[in-house]
């Protein structure tokens, strides 16, 4: 049996090593489309603040890590597949003859479109050679300006402000994390960004990108629709991620908006499956396929698929979204239908002097969604509610009134504490403090 | 020979002498909101509950790393956070569904319970043995008198049936 994994970041590692532990005897080739070992995007930030050495953002970190496995490490760049005679081609190289065929080539970043964005100083933030470009033009005092305050933009926003740079962030949407986060918490994010220093142009679109020559280390002017012209030393995009398929062209693999898979990985042609970011598997809160690009998504279908190409048939019930982000110090969440649901109920609370808010969105008496800001303890809770679908039952006034007390809810529901009573248990909370 | 923290609720007072003792012998300072071992306060039932990391078998924080900075201690089933791997990405506190592994602010790491390396502070200075650091098949053995009690008495909410066990 021979597991071919195309595809190097969570999900192909993640399927590598479940296969084998299913699987003593077969071989397992695992081909990535980088030079480096496989590594972990979400380490880059701190590879860009200076936290860690590139080594650092390595999945697994023993150098012998694959090898002990036997799992053959290798370097190619998809070509395409033919479905019917089980063959992998890459470029430059021989055909690839697999039994089983995992895809998790993962996601790129979309280029917007605009003249400019192939101008030198102009790049992505997303591999590591992204970041040694990076590392080479954002000096402490000089002028970046980042494209996009989405998820990816705003991890990157925090390690430019760590390094020193005159920044300016210009994101086209109406407010910072559009797509995880309500006007609220975007609001409350953009202007904790302001007053560090950062400059931020929501609304706002960047028409141009310019080589102006040398302007006091500028060499680059970014044209917005608001009329300013920002120079800029460095210039990164972040403008969204789209999934690797192009190579799936005419192979019999069905793509939608990402790969499309049934409830056990596989996709519309026999014995190849697909994980991580370049496919669609169920969203737990809507039961739709879904692209769900994080890293915890990406390493269950990993794991999923790994099982179910091994011969451990395990279906996928489906992930949960969630992000969590760091801008600055201030640190905010979001988990499942954190918009919530028109017809249901929600508890909120507010504290925009201390930058502080929660959200939480019920339907019935279930969580089916949260939002927070500058709350970090024990915020698995919100996960744990609503991925577990725990019904609240009297909880869910009691939250609505006090949306703080979510850990006394958590606990009581998960741990059997009773509940009744006139006046309610007490916790002090860092939230309950500030409202105070 | 796998130990557990066994956490009894109703032998609890609320003193926090484990939120203190914990902070102390991991973050060197007397500071429960260092603690990763909380007490939560029902004041209406008058019941007290702490609550830490059950170091649960499907290690959702292990998962979620990155960076392989959280691995299972092979002899004692403990999920250890490694501060040198760790780079604040905080995709781990999200991801446990117990909101067990939390954010240090100071040090830009998160942490969890490790049961201080097999010999947990928090039950060492429990006055009231409300958190027991016990032999596991002791708790396997008394998980059962719990159940056997349940059955014999015919309801699945016989008094003491919920006492929360944290396990390997």
């Amino acid at each position: 049996m021979h597991y071919v994994i195309l595809g190097a970041g969570p999900a192909g590692v993640t399927a590598a090593e479940t296969i084998r532990q299913k699987d003593r005897n077969g071989r397992i080739t695992l081909i990535g489309g980088e030079p480096e070992p496989p590594y972990s995007r979400m380490a880059i930030p701190y590879l860009l603040h200076g936290d860690i050495e590139e080594r650092g953002t390595y999945l697994r970190q023993k150098p012998d890590h694959y090898d002990s496995l036997c799992i053959e490490y290798r370097h190619g760049r998809a070509g395409g597949i033919d479905s019917r005679r089980k063959e992998l081609y890459l470029s430059g190289s021989d055909p690839v003859a697999y039994d089983k065929l995992l895809i998790a080539t993962g996601a790129s970043p979309v280029i917007p479109k605009m003249s400019g964005s192939n101008l030198d100083g102009v790049v992505n933030c997303w591999t590591l050679a992204d970041a040694r470009a990076i590392l080479k033009r954002a000096d402490k005092g000089a002028p970046v300006v980042l494209v996009g305050a989405g998820f990816i933009g705003s991890i990157v926003l925090e390690a430019l402000y760590q390094r020193g740079c005159d920044l300016t962030v210009v994101e086209i949407a109406p407010r910072m994390v559009a797509r995880m986060m309500d006007d609220t918490a975007g609001g409350m994010l953009a202007r904790w960004c302001r007053e560090k220093g950062v400059k931020v142009h929501t609304g706002t679109k960047v028409n141009a990108i310019r080589q102006t020559g040398s302007n006091g280390g500028a060499t680059l002017a970014v044209d917005l629709s608001n009329g300013q012209a920002i120079p800029a030393q460095l210039v990164v995009l972040a403008a969204g991620v789209k999934s690797n398929t192009g190579f799936l062209v005419g192979s019999g693999v069905k793509v939608n908006w990402g790969i499309q898979v049934n409830p056990f990985l596989e996709t519309s042609a026999p014995d190849v499956f697909a994980a991580g970011d370049c496919c669609e598997a169920v969203d737990i809160s809507t039961g739709k396929p879904d692209m769900l690009a994080i890293q915890p998504v990406a390493v269950e279908h990993g794991r999923l698929a790994g099982l179910n190409m091994a011969g451990t048939k395990t279906p996928h019930r489906g992930s949960l979204n969630m992000n969590v982000l760091d801008t600055m110090g201030l640190i905010s969440s979001s988990f499942g239908l954190w918009q919530g649901k028109p017809e249901g109920q929600t508890a909120k609370l507010i504290d925009e002097d201390n930058f502080k808010y929660l959200k939480l969105n019920f339907e019935g008496d279930r969580l089916i969604g949260a939002q927070s800001v500058g709350l970090t303890d024990h915020v698995g809770m919100l996960r744990g509610l609503i991925q577990t679908g725990f019904r609240l039952g009297g909880w869910k006034d009691k939250l609505i009134a006090s949306p703080e007390r979510l850990r006394e809810a958590y606990i009581a529901v998960a741990q059997g504490a009773p509940i009744g009573g006139p006046t309610g248990p007490h916790v002090n909370t860092p939230i309950a403090k500030a409202a105070a | 020979m796998l130990k557990a923290l066994v956490i009894d609720p109703g032998k609890c007072t609320g003193c926090k002498q484990c939120e203190m003792a914990c902070s102390y012998e991991n973050e060197g300072e007397f500071n429960v909101a260092k603690s990763r071992i909380r007490v939560f306060d029902f004041h209406e039932q008058g019941k007290m509950v702490p609550y830490t990391c059950t170091q649960c078998a499907e290690a959702w924080c292990q998962q979620a790393c990155p960076v392989n900075a959280i691995t299972t201690d092979p002899l004692s089933l403990v999920k250890v956070v490694h501060e040198n791997l760790c780079v604040g990405c905080k995709v781990c506190t999200i991801a446990c569904p117990f909101g067990t592994i939390n954010y240090n602010a100071s040090t830009g790491k998160v942490t969890k319970c490790d049961l201080c390396q097999g010999n947990p502070a928090c039950s060492d200075a429990c006055p009231t043995g409300a958190i027991t650091f016990q032999d596991i098949e002791q708790t396997g053995f008394d998980k059962m008198k719990v159940w056997a009690a349940q059955a014999a008495a015919g309801s699945p909410d016989a008094p003491g049936a919920k006492a929360p066990v944290a396990k390997h």
